[in-house]
């Protein structure tokens, strides 16, 4: 059994990178390597060009992991959990930039509250703190907004957005892909522990082999010759595929022929999402 | 260093900030323990020629907290952060297996040590006892209490659930701190059980403990501190070795 298998995978300074996947492809156990969490059986990773077995120091150093679990020690307020933190990386008065992490994720209000106490939208903000007391440079994030509420996933969303702008490498797993798609500009995408993806997040929408035609005519009913081209059909609106721009013309035509006036035409653009499902399904 | 000094720091506030579980109760404990069994044994247990039984008792008594307590700290420490998932945030920082060693165990033996020590304190109305051989006590009082901090951390390690913790305590070492002489003398043992006594490392503990009060003991206190430093090394390597390899901590 491996969990992943032949992974070559380099992400570039001051990228916003995705790593897709559906559950159990292999995205945390990449991350737990990275993190120096699990041991690989075979092959390396660095992390700012420091070995994470052998150089685990820096390595470590450089690294800042959101973790997916939602995991907090009861013993201790929100401030004294980023203030232990702070000193397992050798910072010891820290509480200006531990301040202003409070202030950026709203918790300056639960400063001083128990981290038990806390609803689970604020442990999320506990965690995110605590994966960047040390200001790490590259910042994994692992499924962030898996049950978290809109105000927390725009703050979320804004700052680290402006981390990335700042030069901070950003890796992010998630399951919803029209957060990967607006955010990062490459994708990797996972299956059974392989990469299957890899490319721009614009390329990606390129690739997409279907595209796809909304029309409502009036009357409301499609000529016969463009029957097989219908994928879905409701309430008056029919979805074609096509498989080129260029064949809009030649479908416009067949409509005036047929005497079919155009009511409402649409292009939908191909989502991640829709990216995601074709790629998945060839693999 | 830096991360050894934020881990034991932490490991220190964690118990302290539930300190009325953790250094109330089991002061508590052993209170009753000298209340009930020197009400019971006073008139008829004598050990030492002119020492009262209960005066006997009470450093078995404070040595049996100071062990039982460092192992307590270690070990539930360890157990609840790896079931609630907190690990993580030791494991993420570049904290070396020897700095999170030293934490772990320094922590759980001042906490021992601290126990230990409101024991003694809350003893004193009882029966005055002088410390005939400071030095002795302190040295057997510290490696005890690093021991078990060791063990504690070895035992939180390992289990994966609660009950395995408990087993571990409850199996291992409850028999052996109860064997080892805290309530008697090996002296007064059928001969088989007390050459059985002789294999259990914290027999000199105690032994050693209880020289440091009265500057007597059944055995030598320099041959049972070779003892107890010797189980320590090689139980502390041994860790080592265990937390360098990862094991159930890093898969």
């Amino acid at each position: 059994m491996h969990a992943l298998r032949g992974i070559d995978l380099e992400v570039a300074q001051g990228e916003f990178f995705a790593l897709l996947g559906p559950n159990g492809a292999g995205k945390t156990t990449l991350i737990n390597i990275l993190a120096g969490l699990s041991r690989a059986d075979r092959g390396r990773v660095e992390v700012m060009g420091h070995d994470v077995v052998r150089h685990y120091r820096p390595a470590r150093r450089a690294l800042g992991v959101v973790p997916q679990e939602l995991v907090f020690d009861p013993f201790f307020t929100v401030r004294e959990a980023l203030r232990i933190q702070s000193g397992y990386f050798g910072l010891a008065r820290n509480d200006d930039w531990i301040d202003e992490l409070m202030h950026h994720l709203g918790l300056t209000d639960k400063a001083d509250s128990n981290t038990r106490t806390l609803s689970g939208g604020m442990k999320r903000r506990v965690l995110v703190a605590q994966a960047l007391v040390h200001k790490p440079p590259v910042i994994v994030l692992d499924e962030p907004t898996a049950g978290v509420d809109v105000a927390l996933r725009q703050t979320l969303w804004t700052f680290v957005g402006k981390l990335n702008r700042d030069g901070h490498t950003i890796v992010l797993t998630t399951h919803y892909l029209e957060e990967a798609e607006a955010l990062c500009s490459r994708v990797a995408m996972l299956k059974h522990g392989t990469i299957v993806a890899l490319d721009s997040t614009r390329n990606l929408l390129n690739s997409a082999a279907d595209k796809h035609l909304r029309l409502k005519l009036d009357p409301d009913e499609l000529p016969v010759s463009l029957q097989p081209r219908l994928s879905a059909q409701e309430k008056g609106s029919f979805t074609l595929v096509i498989h080129d721009y260029a064949e809009l013309e030649g479908i416009m035509a067949t409509l005036r022929e047929a005497g079919a006036a155009v009511r409402e035409m649409e292009l939908p653009q191909p989502d991640l999402e829709d990216v995601f499902l074709q790629i998945m399904d060839r693999h | 260093m830096a991360g050894f000094y934020a881990l034991f720091s932490k490991e220190l506030l964690r118990f302290w900030k539930v300190s009325f579980q953790t250094m109330a109760a089991p002061v508590l404990t052993a209170l009753l323990y000298l209340l009930i069994f020197s009400h019971v044994l006073e008139e008829h247990v004598h050990v030492y020629p002119g020492v009262p039984y209960t005066a006997f008792l009470i450093p078995g008594l404070v040595m049996m907290s100071v062990l039982q307590n460092a192992f307590a700290n270690s070990s539930s420490s360890l157990i609840q952060s790896k079931m609630t998932g907190n690990i993580v945030f030791v494991l993420l920082p570049p904290i070396s297996y020897g700095e999170f060693f030293f934490a772990y165990m320094l922590a759980a033996a001042v906490r021992g040590l601290a126990v230990g020590l409101g024991v003694f304190l809350v003893t004193l109305p009882f029966v005055p006892l002088a410390v005939r051989e400071p030095l002795w006590l302190v040295a057997f009082a510290v490696t005890g209490s690093c021991i078990l901090g060791t063990l504690g951390m070895v035992a939180g390690i390992w289990a994966e659930k609660f009950d395995q913790l408990a087993a571990f305590q409850n199996f291992i070492i409850m028999p052996l701190t109860f064997l080892s002489g805290v309530f008697y003398s090996i002296h007064s043992l059928p001969a088989f059980w007390q050459a059985v006594s002789r294999f259990n490392p914290f027999f000199y503990m105690i032994d050693g403990f209880r020289y440091g009060f009265f500057g007597i003991s059944d055995v030598a206190p320099s041959l049972s501190l070779a003892i107890v430093a010797a189980c320590f090394l090689a139980l502390s390597l041994a860790t080592l070795f265990l937390l360098r390899s990862g094991y159930k901590l890093r898969f």
